[in-house]
């Protein structure tokens, strides 16, 4: 048994699945099925909570309540793809955990990142007349939006960690600022999201701090996982030309930087790590350049889909 | 329990009383027994039973941990993204099993590591199902709806078993598998209700997890040598060919609501036995793939060992950086 942080968001997770055991107040099985948009005849009793999730905002879109423009659907595509694809990597890590207490933690984090791209990618695909799987599984690589860093490889434990201590850092803040959006949708998925990349935060810097304080393997391995994936930092804070225009609806990437490298730079002093100094790598993600992962990360999840187009499942 | 009480003492107890407190011991045991009451772990217990229970405690939970790997192999396909949230949540759910199970397995006195030692060096079992594969989409929907089916036959009854932990853990399982349960034949509804292709995808799906699934209870009853003992101690409640037999009783009628069939043409209702009844199953392969024989033992085996081996450092670590913090905190004090 290894002492490991506070797990992370079951009964939120669970709630999104739509699985694992009810928590916190239920809603009447009335309400729940109108917010679930199904009707009784469905095996599962959906047991929602409060949580806003990616069927309620399908919805609203049905409903015609709301339509995001071109420009917020691009910036929705963005924060999703990225979730969508730390997901898809997270997921990796189900079964093959260094420690059980952390199957169940990366699992949480990949499903917490899973919830979070369906309720963005749902938001997007309004602006197109598309659903969440259309555009998860039938966009070709160059359509989709998100940053490096969420495509590289697991590596080891340690490559994970740093990846998530990086990602769970940033999104904080992204998510934290975008509660305050002009866009009432992105402002209400981000006050969901925030609360639950806000353990993603403590997992990753216990885990930080554990790796880098434990044995001299263990350290190696953490500081060579730095060195790894410091270089994809710099992309996450870049503006461009959509940020600009979206203004309040969108948080300027580059003004989330210094409280970013701020409270990074808490955990590595306690964990006694200078940031490492990389150059940046290139990036192009925002504009649909991947590195050679990508292709292999869509192949796999989109093959099934795409051997039965237009099938319901 | 009195009798413990007054061994302790100044003096270390005479093997006189320690015969003592062991017939006392029996004697609340058996009562225990005889009232269908429970037996928590401070309590005196016979070898055999503490033995008996950590054996089939840490195979269900060596069960749950190997049982992830067939699923987690469809978690980067699933083929809608609701459809993944789910399958990741369940795959996560039978870690958490694991880990309850485990720690009702650690109050009998047997630590997790040994536990987790045993099963990567091959001396421990687990369920033979998990050694099939899941080679289609539509395996995911058999498994829920059949193997989870069967697992909640079997468990159900346990959560009455007479050693407290064990039953208290059985009761959040069964809770969890029902919902497993309830996913799986949704999958297989929606398979079944759809383009002829995904249909026949389901129906392969169930010819090829039913016999599996059925010797999931065990081998016949009158080749089950354990099962009395088990009964005797009220941690088995029914027969395998009685759970057996009540398990292919819920296939046969929800199998009509999915529009598929079982591929068992032997399958009815005895008016006169009032049970349900089922073609002959091939038991030969049962004990293969038990003695390590299956398509995917050594698959399996590697995965879990691999896993292991590859976190060992991630452990050490934990390990040093506790002691250290540990150490700290004593100065600090």
């Amino acid at each position: 048994m290894i002492p490991t942080g506070s797990q992370p968001s079951q009964a939120q997770a669970g709630s999104l699945a739509g699985v694992g055991p009810a928590t916190g107040s239920q809603p009447s099985q009335a309400q729940a099925g109108s917010l679930a948009g199904v009707g009784p005849a469905s095996a599962t009793r959906i047991t929602p909570g409060n949580a806003l999730r990616p069927e309620d905002i399908a919805l609203e879109v049905q409903r015609g309540d709301v339509k995001p423009s071109e420009n917020v659907g691009e910036y929705a595509l963005r924060l999703g793809d990225d979730a969508l694809i730390l997901a898809q990597r997270l997921g990796h890590w189900i079964s093959r955990a260094p420690e059980l207490e952390e199957d169940v933690a990366l699992g949480n984090i990949a499903l917490d990142q899973l919830g979070h791209a369906r309720s963005f990618l749902t938001y997007a695909g309004a602006a197109w007349g598309k659903t969440e799987d259309e555009l998860a599984y039938f966009r070709r690589e160059p359509e989709f939006r998100s940053a490096h860093l969420f495509e590289q490889p697991n590596g080891d434990f340690a490559v994970t960690i740093v990846r998530q201590f990086i990602v769970s850092y940033y999104q904080f803040e992204l998510y934290r600022r975008l509660t305050d959006s002009s866009d009432a949708t992105l402002a209400a998925i981000a006050a969901k999201a925030v609360k639950e990349v806000d353990y993603h935060r403590d997992h990753s810097a216990q885990w930080v701090l554990r790796l880098a304080l434990g044995t001299d393997e263990s350290r190696g391995r953490l500081l060579a996982g730095l060195r790894l994936l410091w270089p994809y930092v710099g992309e996450l804070f870049e503006d461009d030309a959509l940020t600009a225009r979206l203004g309040d609806a969108a948080v300027a990437p580059s003004s989330l930087r210094a409280d970013f490298d701020r409270l990074t730079d808490e955990v590595l002093v306690e964990a006694e790590i200078d940031v490492p100094h990389v150059p940046s790598a290139l990036g192009g993600g925002r504009r649909g350049q991947h590195s050679e992962h990508m292709g292999y990360i869509l192949a796999e999840m989109q093959v099934l889909a795409r051997e039965y187009p237009g099938a319901s499942w | 329990m009195a009798q413990n009480l007054q061994a302790v003492g100044d003096v270390a107890p005479s093997q006189q009383q320690s015969q003592l407190d062991a017939d006392a011991g029996q004697a609340y045991f058996d009562h225990v027994m005889a009232e269908d009451s429970r037996i928590e772990p401070r309590d005196w217990m016979p070898d055999a039973y503490r033995r008996t229970l950590v054996r089939q405690i840490s195979q269900h939970a060596h069960s749950e941990i190997i049982g992830m790997q067939p699923e987690a192999n469809w978690i980067s396909r699933a083929p809608s993204l609701k459809r993944k949230a789910i399958l990741m949540a369940k795959v996560q759910d039978e870690a958490g099993h694991g880990l309850y199970l485990y720690s009702a397995a650690e109050t009998l006195g047997t630590s997790r590591d040994e536990m987790m030692g045993q099963l990567v060096a091959g001396k421990a079992r687990y369920s033979s199902i998990f050694n099939y594969p899941t080679v289609t989409w539509a395996d995911m929907g058999a498994i829920g709806w059949m193997v989870d089916g069967a697992a909640i036959c079997n468990q159900v009854p346990l959560c009455r078993a007479s050693f407290g932990p064990y039953g208290r853990a059985m009761v959040r399982v069964c809770k969890e598998e029902s919902f497993h349960q309830r996913q799986g034949f949704e999958i297989l509804l929606e398979l079944a209700n759809g383009t002829p292709a995904q249909k026949q995808m389901a129906q392969d799906a169930v010819d090829r997890w039913y016999a599996p699934s059925l010797m999931m209870f065990g081998p016949p009853d009158d080749d089950s040598p354990n099962s009395k003992q088990s009964m005797a101690w009220n941690i088995k409640r029914f027969s395998n060919d009685e759970l057996r037999s009540r398990f292919v009783g819920m296939m046969a009628e929800q199998v009509k609501v999915l529009g598929l069939s079982l591929p068992d043409p032997e399958v009815r209702f005895n008016e006169d036995t009032k049970k349900w009844e089922h073609g002959p199953l091939d038991w030969e392969e049962f004990k293969e793939v038990l003695a390590g024989r299956g398509p995917c033992n050594a698959q399996r085996m590697e995965r879990r060992r691999q896993a292991h081996d590859d976190g060992a450092w991630v452990r050490e670590a934990a390990t040093a950086y506790a002691a250290k913090m540990a150490a700290k905190n004593e100065v600090a004090a």
